[in-house]
């Protein structure tokens, strides 16, 4: 199983964020910068230690600019990892690998970004470059049709989901509703002091049908860095560490990006269910093992998908899971306990890797009790990760 | 009377925030905006076109008249029409926090505007090679109030000036990081009334006449490689094209160079039936993009053929469309360039 390499054997020492906000007012490159030194001061570890950086191939902030900012010094292993969002936990799979190989002692994460102030997802492709690349090509069959917006292409599974498993929009509600109170107790979240009711959910206006408002993530200006070592580098800092029992990617056949439409059924979710099978065969765990987990929500839907491709449920069953506070603190399955990417901030899902840090270390704002293991996942609908992030015994 | 709608609660929670991005300046303070300006104004201060009488006052060399502020951050005729333009056809112009303003406002009925008050206070003057950008902020949205020119709401806007010297902003600027090391320079509070005007049926046909002398926006060009570009050039003749591998048969949508079951290069295309049924839909409310008339019902159609392509249902309201519904090919020519197949129901059964 991919994951063996470095199961167990790395742990996450230190995190770090800079606010998150609506318009950061500095350059991206200002705010990576922050973030990084934020996860490397609470790691109590210097800049001079670090040998490898991973991020995104979405983001816009070089490595080595980081590098030089805070004179952090040789670099022995950088990487980038493709597929937007899909990439949350592929970069930690990439930084583990590099710890657990030797190739760098201690590797940092990070991803920062003005996606409200500056360039705006949810714009959508609209303003794309036609040079015909096999990757603008892909948005042929989708832009000049006016199919151009990350809500829209979640919407379309999501109308197909609903079709096949009965799942109405109040389910989708409910998601919104759990991520919005957990936001409302967070005082680093957006939308912190400000919970949402169903009704709020049913009064909110259409994006893209079936999506309204409430459905879809913030856009956030903001920066997550996250430091990563060996376990037993970790034990001598500062922080109990997060030890990573599992990390893996899954790209299943027929993927597309955003897009997998042409698949036989598009009511599940298969490759969250590759990734799900890793981290579950590689950590030695199962679904009922998990006590709380941060599910990638730029849409809810998605989140549905993803309940049931991890089996804490079964298939179509994910309406009735979701429902009444099942997934709200104090239920079977607390999510997005620090408000999730519709109630904290969009960080492209690292923040959700630094909510799960703070779940193992006991000190979550909306801390569940007896945490011994926490699912994060990535991106939906694109080539995605997951990781199962426990505490050291 | 008909009821006017109260935005009065979406309208106080935009109080405070960021109007829009910081805006950048077009171009750096230069003598030729400056001389246009004093001209056409009347100004005839020396110190804002002679380096001498400016230096006899005591400065270092012409500045810009201090209330030509406004000026400099100008987005430019056409800029402005679209936007007056896109805003009478009911479109937003865009979604900065501004638009959402002015959109919930227009529903409210309170069409006209005109300005009512302009406060500017200035920290330094601007000279030449100065670069300006702005920040504005949503300060205060009134209650409604009952005005000679008819009932409306004030709005003040506050614009936080900045300036950087030229020479540092490189050829692709982020606004947001030059204000950020920008030297502040002025602050402006601007302040209009957004009202309900007298005279609607002559209003809206001002409107018009703007709308109607901008071309129509095109719909997004699609990206087209070798691989791909059999199926608009089938378009453009009306014909639905399905790419086949040509050694095993299979039918292929969207276009690979190979089959994934028999690994072949060889394909050529079939032309489909037309006929399909709806797999999937959505319906598109937001944003609202030039080129496209919303709401938009776009649809996933599994072909009879057996392969499945987005397209945009036509002859049927996003509320009318179900997973299932029968429907049928027909060719859009958008413009010169473009034609899309899009699908119409059709009765059940029929051909």
């Amino acid at each position: 199983m991919s994951g063996d390499a470095f199961a167990g054997k790395v742990a996450i020492a230190g995190i770090g964020a800079t606010e998150f906000s609506k318009a950061s007012g500095r350059s991206e490159l200002h705010l990576a910068t922050e973030a990084v030194d934020a996860a490397l001061r609470d790691a109590g570890i210097e800049p001079a230690e670090v040998q490898g950086m991973v991020t995104y191939s979405a983001d816009s902030n070089p490595d080595i600019d980081i590098a030089r900012a805070l004179g952090i010094g040789d670099l022995t292993f950088f990487s980038r990892v493709h597929y937007g969002g899909g990439a949350a936990l592929g970069v930690m799979v990439q930084a583990s690998l590099a710890v657990a190989s030797g190739v760098a002692d201690v590797v940092v994460v990070y991803r920062a970004f003005n996606e409200r102030s500056g360039n705006r997802f949810g714009a959508g492709v609209q303003n794309r470059p036609v040079v015909a690349t096999a990757e603008n090509a892909q948005f042929a069959w989708y832009s000049p049709q006016g199919f151009l917006t990350p809500a829209s292409w979640a919407a379309m599974f999501a109308q197909r989901y609903m079709h096949a498993t009965g799942a109405t929009s109040d389910a989708l509600g409910w998601v919104a509703v759990a991520d919005r109170k957990h936001a409302a107790t967070n005082p680093n979240a957006w939308f912190y002091e400000k919970p949402i009711t169903m009704d709020d959910y049913r009064d909110s206006r259409w994006i893209v049908e079936p999506l309204r408002l409430l459905d879809c993530c913030q856009e956030t200006d903001g920066g997550q860095a996250i430091v990563v070592t060996s376990v037993e580098r970790a034990r001598d800092l500062p922080n109990p560490p997060a030890v990573v029992r599992a990390a893996a990617q899954g790209s299943w056949h027929g993927q597309d990006m955003m897009t997998s439409y042409y698949r036989d059924d598009m009511s599940h979710l298969p490759e969250m269910g590759l990734v799900a099978r890793q981290l579950f065969a590689t950590a030695g765990i199962g679904p009922a093992d998990i006590q709380t987990a941060v599910l990638y929500d730029a849409f809810t839907p998605f989140v549905l998908f993803t309940i049931e491709e991890f089996g804490w449920c079964g298939w179509g069953e994910a309406k009735d899971f979701v429902a009444n506070g099942n997934i709200e603190m104090g239920g079977s399955l607390p999510i997005n306990t620090h408000g999730g990417q519709l109630g904290e901030g969009y960080l492209h899902g690292v923040n959700g890797i630094a909510e799960a840090v703070r779940q193992v270390r006991g000190t979550g704002v909306n801390q569940v009790a007896g945490v011994e293991h926490v699912v994060v996942t990535a991106g939906t609908g694109v080539p995605t990760s997951g990781m199962i992030l426990g505490v050291d015994r | 009377m008909t009821e006017r709608p109260d935005h009065t609660a979406e309208l106080e929670n935009l109080v405070g925030s960021a109007a829009g991005p910081p805006q950048l300046a077009p171009h750096a303070v230069n003598e030729a905006m400056i001389r246009h300006w004093v001209e056409a104004m009347g100004d005839t201060n020396a110190a804002y076109v002679s380096n001498e009488a400016a230096q006899a006052l005591g400065l270092a060399g012409v500045i810009a008249p201090p209330t030509m502020l406004q000026a400099w951050i100008m987005r430019g005729l056409r800029a402005t029409v679209e936007v007056e333009a896109a805003r009478a056809s009911g479109r937003p112009a865009g979604d900065t926090a501004t638009d959402r303003m002015m959109t919930l406002l227009d529903d409210e009925g309170f069409t006209s505007v005109v300005a009512t008050n302009c406060d500017q206070s200035y920290a330094r003057p601007l000279v030449l090679g100065d670069r300006v950008v702005v920040s504005s902020v949503i300060e205060a949205v009134s209650s409604v109030k009952k005005t000679g020119l008819g009932t409306g709401r004030f709005i003040t806007t506050r614009l936080d000036f900045a300036a950087v010297s030229a020479q540092t902003v490189g050829s692709d600027p982020d606004p947001t990081e030059i204000f950020g090391r920008g030297e502040p320079v002025a602050t402006m509070r601007f302040r209009i009334l957004k009202f309900a005007p007298a005279a609607v049926a002559q209003h809206k046909g001002a409107q018009t006449l703007v709308a109607e002398s901008i071309p129509p926006a095109l719909r997004p060009r699609p990206a087209i490689t070798q691989d791909i570009a059999y199926f608009f050039e089938g378009a453009r003749q009306h014909k639905l094209l399905i790419q086949r591998c040509a050694a095993c048969g299979t039918l292929r949508h969207p276009p690979l160079p190979a089959c994934g079951l028999c690994r072949s290069f060889a394909w050529d295309t079939i032309e489909a039936s037309g006929r399909g049924e709806v797999f999937s839909f959505v319906v598109v409310h937001h944003p609202q993009v030039p080129g496209f008339e919303y709401p938009l019902p776009i649809g996933l159609i599994e072909l009879e053929e057996g392969t499945r392509i987005v397209a945009d249902l036509i002859g049927v309201e996003g509320s009318e469309v179900r997973v299932g519904m029968p429907v049928m090919v027909e060719f859009i020519e958008y413009d010169e360039e473009l034609t899309l197949p899009a699908f119409r129901p059709r009765p059940e059964g029929a051909t």
